[in-house]
């Protein structure tokens, strides 16, 4: 403890006249830097990507015919609810923790994070819980098998592969309660003089509400996931009836962390969209106050929404109606920042560079996941689509264009300003087009078959949803090989790529491009700019 | 710049011949895009609300896209168009949209909120059946008769396969849709299912009736259908629940009241004077006589292939720990009432769950076969009398 202590005492001292040369091999892991960390946090993100898709396509293999070719039906349960712990825990929520973490310092001209330290750790804590996550797969019993969602009593039937998963997401998200104390500490403690909270970056902001629904949110999860540790192992009965329990409470639990979740990986996203269409549109974003609002409206709303998970649980009609009606309303915030985008196209003067053909990707796709939404929020419908792949098919239209492209469209934005260095403009729009096309031959095709009546996490069906699985196998494994593409960009952009500009989009307006030279210095900002 | 747009455009070309050539791979095959055709008030209802909101969709997806489109083709620099920069604050254009999805809102709320409450309303049922999934199957008590029976998947393991190896035999149309025993209810009546679970959650799925209920250990919850022609409609477990999950699917043969009477009097006959609890059957089983070692081995192979091999597998291997192998265990080297006594009882805490709903006969067969299968050879029989003296 003293010991490290002494090294970042050390390291403050150093850092006015030495910028980058922090003690050779063992720099990563001791770095406080925020640069440093967000990239440690966007390839650990990258490479968990690469992973939790690998799995997805092995789950697709097994899904291209009837009957069962690939894997054993345990060890494809096993994978539908790793991959989703994967994507979710390891790839989606850690890319925004990287963004975060490169850009807020610099969009609000702070000089670093507000908790240095802790930002190493929970960076650092990421690590054993992957590794756990992962290792589970390897131990008598294999890793979890119940679906992310982890519902008792089957999750009591799971071996050890069970608990270290509990224990894995223990982890993730203690890390992640760690990243928001110090995302919300840095934005309302470390604005520059001048950096009212109105005139943040969208991204800024949507990363603030974000960090406050996953402190409201972790640890109920936590204490969900604790319960079924003691009920596994300790002779509670928390979810068994014949103990007093019921397994549905752990549902109500599981959903109230569950949904604002759901926002908590969209919601960045939100961020980064609302900076690149201004900046390609060369207009500033339309509403800009409703869109604030509008974020917290979602924000809020997703508290009260998470019965619609439920509706087949029996709950009484006075339940499904008000989780319906709460539901549908968040058409309305979702809606109005959709026609804010679009409006801020409106009389814009736009070119349509790769961040933009994401972020247009985006837009498009993320409204035809609202509209299976809406459909799903109504209680009687639902009961049809409930656990079909029409669900399946709603969440990676969300999750999917709305998450990932979010990310994606960051990652071409920004990588000039990260490395110095332009990324190659066609490979970029390649990317983009595969990925568009092959994502809608892979999910398009999921609401027939959920409409038909296709269950969701089965090995193997009924021969009458053949044709729409080989179709959507087919695209996925083209959108797994579009996303190598991306991969070789990213890495031929750092290595070789031409140097960017220090304002490569000339209307984009947030510090980082108006104050800053491209590669952003290793420390910025420690005098803080007056923002008039 | 030029190059660049030429670049996007060709990646455009590909990537959409791809899309074709995805798109065509399967000739002449089932693509249904919509619910399957409903059978009850209830699942016409929902039926009728999702092309209705389906429908309203798909108008604002035409004034979303049309309004975005417009943008994206009219003002791209390219064009020349130029930045309206003071086009950015509007507090009426905010009001106005918020206001009118609002009202789309209402719109869809009221007729969503009739279905809930016609949905939720299962008084008065004309008859009650409890309904009880397990792993992994399903069990129909019909509560004012004296008729309560398993329903299992009918599709042999030969048409499902191995990973690795190619199914031995073609799969039937059904695959995966047929069950040995379908629960059967007359046309036009109203059914209230009572469902429940004998482990973990199942979820009893059939679209067309217009139902889909967990099934919660410990809790019974109440659903209702009333199907109004007569037919076969089919369904599969909605929840996760365990390996074999998707192989527990629901059959529902609704019949004319005649003919269903004509089915309760054939069922009382078969299936009648069982116990709710899983125990017994049928009065006339003869548990009097003794096989031989042979005769044993080879009906309990039977019934091993239909009940045991999906977890303890052919060779009686297993797969460690969840599904243990039969090969060497103590308890199928051991005492044979130990044995018994874990068919008919299950393990608590495990997946193995209870197999008193196999007759004497065949649980004696199966407990023969694994003692002298798989290596193990003990050389124990065991008769039907002696599992009979083993149940309650």
């Amino acid at each position: 403890m003293s010991n490290a202590a002494t090294h970042a005492g050390t390291h403050d001292h150093d850092h006015s006249h030495d910028h980058h040369d922090h003690g050779g091999w063992t720099r990563y892991f001791t770095t406080t830097n925020h640069k440093d960390i967000g990239t440690m946090y966007l390839w650990f993100a990258f490479i968990m990507f690469f992973v939790g898709g690998s799995m997805a396509l092995l789950l697709r293999a097994e899904l291209f015919s009837p009957g069962l070719q690939i894997v054993q039906p345990e060890i494809f349960n096993s994978l539908t609810t790793v991959h989703a712990l994967v994507m979710i825990f390891g790839a989606v929520m850690p890319a925004f923790v990287g963004f975060a973490n490169w850009l807020i310092p610099m969009q609000v001209g702070a000089a670093d994070m507000a908790f240095p330290r802790m930002n190493n750790w929970s960076f650092w804590i990421m690590i054993p819980a992957s590794i756990l996550l992962m290792a589970s797969f390897f131990v008598p019993g294999g890793a979890a098998a119940s679906g992310w969602t982890l519902y008792p009593p089957l999750v009591t039937q799971g071996g050890i592969g069970t608990d270290m998963t509990i224990l894995a997401i223990h982890l993730l998200g203690a890390s992640s309660i760690m990243g928001s104390i110090n995302i919300i500490t840095t934005i309302l403690n470390l604005r520059a003089p001048g950096m009212t909270l109105m005139k943040m970056p969208l991204f800024c902001w949507t990363w603030l509400i974000t960090a406050y629904l996953l402190i409201a949110t972790m640890p109920v999860l936590a204490g969900a996931i604790t319960m079924l540790l003691t009920d596994r192992h300790f002779g509670t009965s928390f979810f068994n009836a014949a103990g007093g329990g019921d397994p549905t409470m752990f549902m109500h639990i599981f959903w109230f962390f569950g949904h604002p979740e759901v926002y908590i990986l969209i919601l960045p996203a939100f961020g980064i969209v609302s900076q690149i269409i201004p900046a390609f549109a060369r207009k500033p974003l339309f509403g800009y106050a409703s869109m604030v609002y509008a974020t917290a409206a979602i924000a809020i709303l997703s508290f009260i929404v998470w019965g619609h998970h439920m509706f087949t649980v029996g709950m009484p009609a006075a339940g499904q109606l008000f989780f319906m009606y709460a539901t549908m309303l968040i058409a309305v915030p979702t809606g109005v920042k959709i026609f804010n985008w679009i409006s801020t196209m409106w009389r814009g003067s736009m070119t349509f560079e790769t961040p933009m053909l994401f972020c247009i990707g985006f837009l498009c796709m993320f409204t035809l996941g609202g509209f299976s939404g809406l459909v799903l929020s109504i209680a009687a419908v639902d009961i049809t689509l409930h656990n079909t792949y029409y669900v399946v098919a709603h969440f990676h239209y969300v999750l999917f264009p709305g998450a990932i492209w979010g990310l994606t469209a960051g990652v071409y934005f920004w990588l000039p300003k990260f490395t110095g260095k332009m990324y190659n403009e066609t490979l970029g729009k390649w990317h983009f087009w595969i990925s568009a096309i092959a994502f809608n031959i892979t999910f398009f095709p999921q609401h027939f078959l959920g409409l038909a009546g296709m269950p969701r996490r089965i090995p193997d069906y009924a021969l009458q949803f053949t044709e729409w699985n080989q179709i959507s196998t087919v695209g996925a494994f083209l959108l797994g090989a579009s996303q190598l593409i991306f991969l070789y960009n990213v890495v031929t952009t750092i290595r070789s790529g031409e140097k960017a500009k220090d304002k490569q989009w000339e209307a984009a307006d947030s510090l980082e491009w108006t104050h800053l030279p491209s590669p952003a210095p290793y420390h910025t900002f420690e005098t803080a700019p007056v923002i008039k | 710049m030029k190059k660049i747009k030429n670049s996007s455009i060709w990646a455009g070309f590909v990537a959409l011949a791809l899309a074709l050539l995805g798109f065509m791979t399967p000739a002449l095959a089932s693509y249904d895009v919509n619910i399957p055709p409903p059978a009850t008030p209830i699942s016409t209802q929902i039926y009728g609300l999702h092309m209705y909101i389906l429908w309203i969709c798909v108008v604002i997806f035409f004034i979303v896209f049309g309004a975005m489109f417009y943008s994206i083709f009219k003002f791209r620099k390219s064009k020349g168009a130029q930045p309206d920069v003071n086009f950015h604050e509007s507090t009426l254009i905010e009001i106005i949209w918020t206001t009118i999805p609002f009202v789309i809102l209402l719109a869809i709320a009221i007729p969503a909120t009739k279905t809930v409450l016609d949905m939720k309303d299962a008084s008065n049922p004309d008859m009650t059946i409890k309904v009880t999934g397990y792993q992994w199957g399903w069990r129909y008590d019909y509560a004012a008769e004296d008729v309560g029976f398993y329903s299992n998947l009918a599709t042999p393991w030969s048409q499902i396969g191995q990973p690795g190896e190619t199914a031995p035999e073609t799969k039937n149309p059904d695959y995966l849709l047929e069950v040995d025993n379908p629960l059967v209810v007359p046309v036009g009546k109203r059914v209230r299912l009572l469902v429940t679970s004998n482990d973990v959650i199942h979820g009893w799925y059939v679209p067309q009736l217009g139902v889909n209920q967990y099934g919660i250990p410990g809790f019974i919850k109440d659903v209702w259908f009333r199907a109004d022609k007569a037919g076969t409609y089919k369904g599969q477990c909605s929840q996760i629940c365990g390996k074999l999950h998707g192989y527990m699917p629901i059959t529902v043969i609704v019949k004319s009241d005649a003919d269903y009477a004509t089915w309760l009097v054939e069922a009382k006959t078969k299936w009648g004077s069982k116990p709710a609890v899983a125990v017994a059957q049928p009065a006339e089983e003869d548990t009097s006589k003794k096989l031989g070692l042979a005769e044993l081995k080879a009906d309990g192979e039977k019934v091993y292939a239909a009940n045991c091999v999906a977890c303890h597998q052919a060779n009686g291997k297993g797969m460690p720990p969840a599904f243990p192998p039969l090969a060497g265990s103590k308890v199928v080297l051991g005492a044979a009432s130990q044995q018994i006594d874990v068919m008919l009882n299950g393990r608590a805490g495990t997946a193995m769950q209870s197999f008193a709903k196999l007759s004497n006969s065949e649980l004696a067969a199966v407990i023969t076969y694994t003692k002298n299968s798989f290596g193990n050879s003990t050389g124990v029989l065991v008769q039907a009398a002696d599992v009979k003296a083993a149940r309650k």
